[in-house]
């Protein structure tokens, strides 16, 4: 064989390997992707089992089960059909969720910046810990906590000074109940607690280093730093709040036990009221006949379903182009 | 004749590691001061710890003093927050705010001193622009974002957010090192002018630049003071022969 022959003969066995390591490694490529597409294809199933469930409701009340009021599964006269709304569980999953943004997002920024920029790493493991811990807990366990020990806790203690100092706003008023929509609240304000804080904590993290110095160099004490790193970390902030957003309006269980559960247009916060998620828990298992019954809560699971998914889809894309603007900004 | 600043026995730290030894200089007023010496020698801590910025440096450590007009910055009842305000640093990179705008980005400083006034503010704007040689390219677009400055232009930018605060020294860390040379000439004419009303302390590892800008040049190497005199001795004939070595690039 010559030399000419021997590199030929060599350059083709490379070629034969290569080629068989590539039929491997697109099965295996092949493979992987059908896995990854049964993410497309579970929600897309969810998406359509959910609507084909609601689709008796969406037929027999239209665009108007969004803003009816009246939820009657066994109207009082035996004759007249049973009618359903939706709009006392959007305004019960607003509210509550408002109230727990409110109560829930100075505390867990109050967190997030004492970790980035104020305390030891040392003691950082040990907050960080304990506030993971907090996400941990299942929502059942929280439920219990709110009925055993919040409720009589802010019934006696709380609310009644609170209606002695706000009372003359209409929130206010009327009789303190302990399960209402105001104790949902304050239960959903510390389940977000987790979400929102762990989330700031990365954003204030990845502020560079080279932002603060400035604003030391200008003579700033650490709160007027603290100032700089919460507005360029801005819009990272904000997705961080609406993520958990979105796990107030999905919180379920928790809110279940102590909200009250009566289909409510409520005006004051100490009235019972209902959610979007907390009706469905709760009525489902009586929910047999008639079949509109079923498919009422099945529609309200659709408007969840949408709402959940547009607050976390925008809460998503603030934060990514958060990060976006802070690895260009590092790249200056 | 009189010191602006007067560094005496400073040492400086990482953890266990020395950075600086013993350093004892004398700097003048109004006059620029370049301080080189190949990478790691320290020379970057030596100027950080004339503004208390070193000691923010997680396990960071500083003995020794520091004098400013004759009194110690790491004096006891000294607050770190006001001596930042009469000794102003320009950085490596340019590290203007983003989410400011050009005029913010220059009042931010004096907003920090509590001025609020909107003349007053507008006054000291426009006469720290027009110092840092940056106003004429931005007085109509002072409500554009800091970040859409080119590299050169946020640099001077950065100079006049630190001259706002109407610091008695400037402090620059390289302040060239990433700027293309266009930019980097614009910012050393810059320097020559700032030293009439300022003392300017440079730091640079490009010793023409140093020839180039400064009065007096301390050479640094592994963290110890080798020589510090008049720029044109040290150029034209350094005492120590570590100090030729250097200038001449036999190494560094």
């Amino acid at each position: 064989m010559t030399q000419h022959e021997k590199s030929q003969n060599f350059l083709s066995k490379i070629k034969t390997n290569h080629k068989k390591r590539f039929s491997g490694d697109s099965v295996f490529r092949t493979i992987i992707l059908l896995i990854a597409c049964n993410i497309f294809i579970i929600l897309g199933l969810i998406i359509f089992k959910i609507t084909q469930g609601a689709w008796l409701s969406i037929q027999t009340y239209g665009i108007k089960f969004l803003w009816g009021t009246t939820w009657q599964p066994f109207p009082p006269e035996p004759t007249a059909p049973p009618s359903f709304g939706a709009l006392p569980l959007v305004w019960g999953t607003l509210t509550t969720s408002a109230i727990a943004l409110l109560l829930g997002v100075p505390i867990s920024l109050g967190i997030a910046l004492a970790l980035s920029e104020f305390t030891p790493k040392s003691f950082n493991y040990v907050i960080s810990f304990f506030v993971e811990l907090l996400a941990a807990i299942p929502s059942v366990i929280y439920g219990l906590w709110g009925i055993f020990i919040l409720i009589p806790f802010l019934q006696n203690n709380v609310y009644p000074h609170l209606q002695a100092t706000l009372g003359f706003l209409p929130f206010f008023q009327g009789t303190i109940r302990g399960s209402s929509v105001l104790t949902g609240g304050i239960v959903l304000a510390i389940m977000i607690i987790p979400t929102v804080s762990a989330i700031s904590r990365d954003v204030f993290a990845a502020v560079p280093n080279s932002q603060r110095e400035a604003i030391i160099a200008l003579g700033a004490t650490r709160w007027e730093k603290a100032r700089i790193v919460m507005s360029y970390g801005r819009s990272g902030v904000i997705g961080a709040i609406m993520l958990g957003l979105g796990r107030a309006i999905g919180e379920t269980m928790a809110i279940t036990m102590v909200i009250g559960n009566s289909f409510n247009m409520f005006t004051s916060l100490f009235e019972p009221g209902s959610t979007l998620a907390s009706i469905i828990a709760n009525e489902f298992t009586e929910a047999s006949s008639p079949p509109v019954y079923i498919s009422a809560l099945m529609e309200v699971g659709l408007i969840l379903f949408a709402l959940a998914i547009a607050v976390n889809a925008s809460a998503r894309l603030v934060i990514w182009r958060s990060m976006r603007k802070t690895k260009e900004a590092e790249m200056l | 004749m009189s010191y602006k600043i007067e560094t005496q026995n400073l040492s400086a730290w990482f953890g266990s590691k020395q950075v600086l030894q013993d350093i004892t200089m004398k700097i003048k007023g109004n006059v620029v001061t370049a301080i080189i010496g190949p990478s790691g020698c320290g020379k970057t801590t030596l100027i950080r710890c004339l503004n208390r910025m070193h000691e923010l440096t997680p396990r960071a450590k500083v003995t020794g003093k520091v004098l400013l007009d004759g009194e110690d910055i790491y004096g006891e009842n000294v607050d770190p927050v006001t001596v930042r305000r009469r000794i102003g640093m320009v950085f490596q990179k340019p590290n203007p705010f983003p989410m400011m705008s050009i005029y913010d980005n220059v009042a931010a400083g004096l907003k920090l001193n509590g001025i609020v006034d909107k003349h007053r503010l507008d006054k000291i704007v426009e006469k720290s622009l027009k110092a840092a040689h940056l106003w004429d390219e931005v007085k109509l677009e002072l409500g554009k974002s800091g970040a859409s400055l080119s590299g050169g232009q946020q640099q001077r930018l950065c100079i006049a957010r630190a001259l706002a605060i109407e610091p008695e020294v400037i402090l620059m860390d390289e302040p060239t090192s990433a700027l293309d040379p266009t930019a980097a000439a614009k910012i050393e004419q810059l320097i020559r002018i700032l030293a009439e009303d300022y003392t300017v302390v440079i730091v640079t590892h490009n010793m023409q630049q140093a020839a180039r800008v400064s009065d007096f040049t301390a050479f640094l190497y592994l963290g110890k003071l080798v020589e510090y005199g008049s720029t044109k001795d040290i150029f034209e004939n350094p005492k120590s022969e570590l100090t030729e070595k250097y200038i001449t690039g036999e190494f560094g």
